[in-house]
């Protein structure tokens, strides 16, 4: 759940993306990283393995312009996404405030693909939250490879209820801010209806 | 679900006396203060030279892997963790089953004497965020952000 501290008139929410292996979600916060001006960025902390898999979470804390005399401040978490870090994942949905779903649009992915958003449903309602009511938005990660389903199909798939949705190539930075305006829009509308 | 953590001036004041009685108290190097959902709410002492942001969320993380390996051994939660380094010590409590206390100190302290004075600090912090709560819930405490409009959402990110 967000935090809203008015003492030192700060609110500070949690945003999380979610995939399987190899979608790119830590290659979206590493590009948000790279583009953000430093005072409005802190550390990002990656806790990988050697071979630079997610193991538990990375972290980027952003600071945005204030609102109605209120400072904002969102805190980026990636997930594990390989199968087996199911505990991990499920202990980083605690609390979130903000989904995105980062598809990889590659066809062998695609079982993937449903298999992780399915898993999403699930371990959000074990913290409580229903995945159709939550501020969610969805990134179609990869568009420039050459082996990706079409757009169409991928909307049909991964994104039956038509929550925004995005095409992406992350590592060059396409569609990777618009995804995280869209969610941190979706936040903010949520706390405005009394979260 | 969780509740909605909300910060007035006021409990903010008694906590951070807590938490500078404690440092003091403790003669401890740092306190600080997280959020289980990894939000820094309060900290005190020789904080200038530290990532008070990413300790936190580090913190909050700890605790949450701690509490999943606490349900694999059917115990409810761990409620107390101590990492000891060669020259700094990091004490982790968890208070009134919400937020965490952390305090970071060297040889000029002791485990005993930590466990001791936080022990007293946590009881008070368990009753400023029981009071914290009951306000929350109380009718009336209403989002300060009801009457921000799309426009203003919107200015937030055209710059």
């Amino acid at each position: 759940m967000s935090f809203i501290n008015y003492s030192s008139r700060e609110i500070s929410c949690k945003i999380v993306y979610y995939g399987p292996g190899l979608c790119g979600k830590t290659t979206n916060l590493q590009y948000i990283y790279a583009k953000t001006n430093p005072e409005a960025k802190g550390k990002m902390i990656s806790l990988a393995t050697e071979t630079d898999r997610t193991l538990f979470f990375d972290f980027l804390p952003l600071a945005l312009a204030e609102i109605r005399g209120f400072k904002t401040r969102f805190h980026l978490y990636t997930v594990p996404g390989q199968v087996f870090y199911d505990a991990s994942r499920k202990l980083i949905l605690k609390g979130v405030d903000g989904v995105v779903f980062v598809a990889d649009s590659q066809v062998e992915r695609m079982e993937a693909n449903l298999e992780s958003v399915d898993n999403l449903r699930v371990n959000l309602a074990e913290q409580g939250y229903d995945l159709s009511k939550v501020p969610y938005v969805v990134q179609y990660n990869k568009r420039d490879l050459p082996n990706v389903v079409s757009l169409e199909e991928l909307r049909s798939m991964i994104n039956p209820t038509r929550v925004p949705e995005f095409e992406a190539i992350a590592p060059t930075g396409v569609g990777v801010f618009d995804t995280l305006k869209a969610v941190a829009k979706l936040v903010l509308t949520e706390l405005k209806k009394g979260g | 679900m969780n509740q909605q953590m909300v910060m007035y001036e006021e409990e903010f004041n008694q906590i951070n006396t807590v938490c500078d009685r404690l440092t003091r108290e403790a003669s401890a190097k740092v306190v600080f203060l997280v959020d289980k959902n990894g939000q820094l709410i309060a900290s005190c002492g020789q904080t200038d030279n530290l990532d008070t942001t990413s300790l936190a969320s580090l913190t909050a993380g700890n605790i949450a892997a701690t509490g999943g390996l606490a349900k694999l051994l059917g115990e409810k939660e761990f409620s107390i963790l101590f990492h000891e380094g060669e020259k700094d010590n990091l004490h982790i409590t968890i208070v009134g089953g919400r937020v965490i206390l952390v305090v970071i100190f060297d040889s000029r302290s002791s485990l005993g004497l930590v466990r001791l004075r936080v022990k007293k600090a946590s009881e008070e912090l368990g009753r400023i965020f029981d009071g914290l709560l009951k306000k929350v819930e109380a009718p009336g405490a209403g989002s300060p952000f009801a009457e921000i409009t799309d426009e203003d959402i919107d200015n937030l990110f055209t710059e």
